[in-house]
């Protein structure tokens, strides 16, 4: 296989496309699938915030879903969709907050959409409050301000450069680490404007990528779906979209060597996670060295080892692609025989080797 | 109810999403569904911009409809602000309420999606739920996730979850409050009559 070098990336194409990102004080929408896959994530990223960065973010218990993953696949009707909305703001306003920070891209795509929605065709504005009315009782105002979660990160990465306890930087070598970027299509597919760098040049993690001391990985498939589908992946029968879709990817980003896969996609990081380990079963192709898989972390996992959290404590260890090789590369510090101990330090146990992905 | 393209015209996702196409094809050249499948979009807006009532029927009876991944890549590239994808939305929304889906077999799956993501909903308020992410349906899980499942209590709260508990953080139990607004709301919204069309099969 030919080895293609990575070029430093120094497009500014990113710059025309900025948007408002609230300084302090958020509800936080939280994400279906980041808390059933990456149950700790959104603690870090709440955790950054509040110790880090010293600002308020709400953790409201009375939220739901968005519906988001259920209109996408095709069985509510959009009506219900702009209405679950509406309450979420709802609460947001009973909370006194006027600042929506959503952890989904799915929900993030959702929310602006209602909103262009409302926008476009007011009367669709006016039913939805009716509705909400008559199912819940409850009113609500627009928030000022929406961004999902990466945004802030985005926002504040210099400060947090500050405070890194480690570098996206080979401990060996002193070369920076190359870091492959993947943001969720409804990020900014959907309305570019509401995305930092738009949809052909977003920089809302390379942007952490190059504060944080790595090195952007520009391969020809960067934008390309993870292959979710929705419908399609969330039937056992049509999966293969998913993994072939994923598959494309990798093939694509393969003869860069990456070091680190990146995304602000609950959805994204799990498919490029889990998607790995089925091809190495299935077809015997690993993407990383020497039958390992190439780490996928989402961002506050990123931030959050960078800045010296456990690893442990994070929930690294519930990704299927080992993480290992990205921490030692970094020189991170810890404790293999932690890994899968239990809340009490306790042993409970490991998972089965897989038979061909090295762990 | 008038014919099948009228109702579709109502639909404020045929109204965004349908602007004129030239035909050029970007969409099905970026399209994930179409990279791994005969689906195109392309030729799906040039049936609907056609304004043909047979070419209409055909989509809502047919696969194709049921192919497309929602990732709205389509909404990005179209040179003619066009969107595919929600018109996709538009035709799949008419094809169940006229009952149509049931005469395709990617429509009928539609059933089991109204099950599993219906029922995670109105049961727990998520769209989709921890205790049903078992590596028997979800074999790509891996055997890490056996581990998980298998230890989800100490695991879980190793990770600081607040896992069927009513507080705040992560996975926790969604007060009976807000599942009473949520399922008012799918009443309200017409989201019960379409989960039950799906599931009337």
């Amino acid at each position: 296989m030919t080895l293609i070098s990575v070029k430093p990336v120094k497009n500014r194409e990113w710059q025309k496309y900025q948007k408002e990102i609230a300084f302090d004080h958020y509800y936080l929408a939280r994400s279906c699938i980041r808390q059933n896959v990456f149950p700790a994530a959104e603690d870090i990223l709440m955790k950054i915030l509040r110790e880090i960065l010293g600002k308020d973010i709400f953790d409201d218990p009375a939220q739901t879903t968005c519906t988001g993953i259920a209109y996408h696949s095709g069985i509510i009707p959009f009506e219900t969709t702009m209405t679950v909305v509406a309450r979420q703001f709802a609460l947001m306003n009973e909370a006194g907050y006027e600042n929506f920070a959503c952890s989904c891209v799915t929900s993030f795509g959702i929310y602006t959409e209602v909103l262009e929605t409302w926008h476009e065709f007011p009367k669709t504005l006016e039913k939805t409050r009716e509705h909400l009315m008559n199912a819940t009782g409850k009113t609500f105002i627009i928030p000022k301000n929406i961004v999902h979660t990466s945004d802030l990160i985005f926002k504040f990465r210099e400060e947090i450069a500050q405070k890194l306890k480690y570098r996206l930087i080979n401990k060996e070598t002193g070369e920076p680490l190359k870091v492959v970027d993947h943001i969720g299509c409804h990020y900014a597919k959907i309305f570019p404007e509401h995305g930092i760098g738009g949809a052909e040049y977003p920089y809302v993690l390379a942007g952490l990528t190059d504060e944080f001391g790595g090195a952007q990985v520009d391969y020809p498939e960067r934008r390309h779906c993870c292959g979710f589908g929705f419908r399609q992946y969330l039937l056992k029968s049509n999966r293969g979209y998913s993994v072939a879709n994923s598959k494309i990817k990798f093939d694509s980003m393969k003869p860069y060597k990456p070091d680190l896969i990146i995304a602000n996609c609950p959805g994204c990081t799990f498919f490029l996670d889990r998607w790995q380990y089925v091809i190495a079963e299935m077809e015997e192709i690993t993407y990383g060295a020497n039958g390992y898989g190439i780490p996928v972390l989402t961002y506050e996992e990123l931030t959050g080892m960078l800045l010296g959290y456990d690893p442990w404590e994070m929930g690294l260890q519930l990704h299927q692609v080992a993480v290992e090789p990205i921490l030692d590369k970094i020189g991170v510090e810890y404790d293999k025989s932690k890994k899968y101990l239990g809340a009490k330090g306790e042993y409970i146990g490991e998972p089965l080797l897989p038979l061909k992905l090295k762990q | 109810m008038g014919t099948l393209l009228e109702q579709l015209k109502k639909d404020v996702r045929y109204q965004e999403g349908l602007k004129a196409c030239i035909n050029c094809g970007t969409c099905t050249a970026i399209c994930p569904a179409a990279a791994v499948s005969d689906y195109d979009p392309r030729q799906v807006v040039d049936d609907v911009q056609s304004d043909n009532e047979f070419y209409i029927k055909e989509l809502l009876i047919s696969d194709t409809i049921w192919r497309c991944g929602e990732c709205l890549s389509c909404k990005t590239r179209c040179p003619r602000g066009n969107t595919p994808g929600y018109i996709i939305q538009a035709l799949r929304a008419l094809s169940i309420e006229s009952g149509l889906f049931k005469e395709s077999e990617e429509g009928r799956k539609q059933t089991l999606l109204a099950h599993s993501i219906g029922t995670h909903m109105l049961d727990y308020g998520y769209c989709v739920y921890f205790d049903a992410l078992n590596t028997e349906d979800f074999p790509e899980q891996g055997p890490v996730w056996d581990w998980v499942m298998k230890n989800r209590k100490t695991v879980l709260e190793k990770l600081g979850c607040s896992y069927k508990q009513d507080k705040p953080g992560s996975l926790r139990k969604v007060p009976e409050h807000s599942m009473r607004d949520l399922r008012a709301i799918f009443k309200e919204t017409g989201a019960i009559d379409r989960l039950n069309k799906l599931k009337d099969i």
